[in-house]
């Protein structure tokens, strides 16, 4: 089995950044990533695709190539298409690629799954044509396709940004329904301070509104009793706005209100959880280094808190040090010098966050959905099924699966987790935190027979 | 089918083309391409239907975490999402074999 110094989970911007600076600082590094191209989903493709779409994409996105040029060097070993699917402790890491499976060992692991977008169950989410704004934009960066007649719906920068970019395309949306309302603008404001610290970011956002505006896009905000409907497929979407009943005709749906930390892996690995009350959701225990509650395993950019992709790219640079730094290729006084301008742009990064979260709330009618809505899209388990759950006693998402199936589908809780568990703490009156979260075991993606054979194969060939 | 689709897909004219099919229908794609965004592109809409209520699903969040897109490809279940287009794909809803007259 080949052995590293750091391998790396994720080749997004945390993951980029740390591996090249874990392999300038002469650690032996691998980094396996899912996708067949570098980038992340933030970056996704942007190697091919910069070139072909950069005009409509922008210049925040081009910025990800520098990242993926970073990449190509011989002491990082990137391993393309690799779907982790167990760490153990030790630590031995076992994925598949190209359908064999295999083996790596670390010393250090660093954890750069980034963000997956906050589950929003809404009547009729599950329709075809509804996908996520995320999902929208990985159509556009990787393969040039665009919804011809779509309804963004949710809230939080990332829908300004789509819709730019869509406009940009010639594919302006047919509405934007928004389910921030007045007052959290006016909430937001004592983070004011915040986001003047971080006005670049402001003043891009301003920009976007301002291209929406042009192009004329309706734009509905305060949405409330937000539904989708379609028989087969979605049709149209339907909302009150300003005290007046609206429906939206559309073929697509891009649902968005925030983006929360890929936990699976570092849960799997047992490392502790809490729950951020501004970021509502459980966020991994990492100190300034990234470094978890369990040695040897950091974890950096959004999968340790939603932070961004330039945030992410200074905590993948700080876990690369800290670990260099525990292997003694570089001595505590170098680890901080070089830490120290990493830690200024990672402040300067975080500082317009509380104005954001504040200002985009997720949409209230998604974290507490009707009892008539799927919440649990693999097993079809409603809000409804939940809370019968709690009136029988259940106290936790675990218990809850001896209930019903909740989480035991083929994404594993991903996109009904935090439903789940806020669902369950606010029937039985606790906590998130008391509540607690599905417990993550391995395998964290379906993994076949022959895959398994195969690695089998390789591991006795290295005993005989 | 193309002109049915929601979605539109630029400079698709580029790049050399692979057939599909898709339910025994032949669909033509950019070879290489995101095989989700293609199928998509192409006016597929339903891409399986549940096994538990058999509602009618398709891709969602094209990262390869919520496996709304699992189709069947050459007789193994796999994410679309995370399988690029490559010529000859046989492509089927999965679990529906005892639905359709596949020879196969």
């Amino acid at each position: 089995m080949i052995r590293r110094d750091l391998v790396i989970i994720g080749a997004g911007p945390a993951g980029m950044a740390a591996a090249v600076r874990a392999a300038d600082l002469r650690l032996s590094v691998s980094i396996l990533d899912e996708q067949l191209r570098a980038g992340g989903q933030i970056y996704r493709d942007v190697d091919r695709a910069a070139a072909l779409r950069g005009d409509i994409l922008g210049k925040d996105y081009a910025h990800g190539a520098t990242l993926t040029a970073g990449l190509r060097r011989d002491a990082i070993d990137h391993l393309p298409g690799a779907v982790v699917w167990a760490i153990e402790e030790g630590f031995r890491i076992s994925y598949s690629q190209d359908g064999q499976g295999a083996q790596i060992a670390a010393s250090h692991v660093l954890l750069a799954t980034g963000a997956l977008e906050r589950p929003m169950p809404l009547p009729g989410w599950t329709l075809p044509g509804v996908m996520t704004a995320g999902a929208g934009q990985i159509l556009l960066k990787q393969s040039g396709v665009l919804a011809r007649n779509a309804a963004l719906v949710g809230s939080g920068p990332l829908l300004y940004l789509i819709a730019a970019q869509m406009i940009r395309a010639g594919t302006p949306p047919a509405a934007m329904v928004e389910t921030q309302g007045r007052g959290d603008i006016i909430s937001a404001m004592r983070h004011l301070g915040g986001a003047l610290r971080g006005w670049p970011y402001l003043l891009k956002g301003m920009m976007m509104l301002a291209e929406i505006t042009r192009a004329r896009v309706p734009r509905f905000t305060g949405a409330q009793g937000v539904a989708i409907e379609g028989d087969t497929k979605a049709e149209a979407v339907t909302f009150t706005s300003a005290g007046r009943s609206r429906r939206i005709v559309c073929d697509t749906v891009f649902l968005h209100h925030g983006v929360v930390p890929n936990t699976q892996a570092a849960r799997s690995l047992g490392v502790g959880h809490s729950w951020s009350r501004a970021q509502k959701c459980f966020v991994p225990a990492v100190d300034e280094w990234g470094q978890s509650d369990i040695p040897g395993v950091f974890i950096a950019g959004d999968g340790a808190g939603i932070g961004g992709a330039k945030a992410a790219e200074h905590a993948g640079g700080l876990a690369a040090l800290k670990i260099a730094e525990e292997l003694g290729r570089l001595d505590p006084s170098g680890c901080m010098e070089q830490a120290t301008p990493l830690r200024a742009a990672l402040t300067r990064e975080r500082a317009p966050r509380a104005f954001l979260d504040t200002a985009y709330p997720p949409c209230a009618e998604a974290l507490a959905p009707g009892d008539s809505t799927i919440v649990c899209r693999c097993e079809e388990i409603t809000a409804g099924d939940i809370r019968r759950y709690a009136s029988l006693g259940c106290l936790g998402p675990n218990q809850a699966k001896a209930f019903g199936r909740a989480g035991m589908g083929p994404c594993q809780g991903r996109f009904c987790g935090l439903t789940v568990s806020a669902l369950l703490a606010d029937a039985n009156g606790r906590t998130p935190d008391e509540t607690g979260h599905f417990r993550i075991r391995p395998p964290l993606k379906p993994v076949t027979l022959g895959e398994l054979a195969a690695m089998d194969a390789v591991a006795q060939d290295e005993a005989t | 089918m193309k002109t049915a689709s929601p979605f539109l897909e630029i400079g698709a004219d580029a790049g050399p083309c692979v057939d599909v099919t898709f339910e025994g229908a032949p669909l033509r794609l950019t070879e290489g391409a995101n095989l989700a965004a293609a199928l998509l592109a192409a006016g597929v809409e339903v891409f399986r239907h549940t096994k538990t209520t058999g509602a009618p699903r398709a891709a969602f969040c094209m990262m390869g975490a919520c496996f709304d897109c699992l189709v069947e490809i050459d007789g193994v279940v796999r994410q679309a999402c995370m399988v690029e287009a490559s010529q000859g794909l046989r492509i089927n809803r999965p679990h529906e074999a005892e639905a359709h007259d596949d020879p196969a």
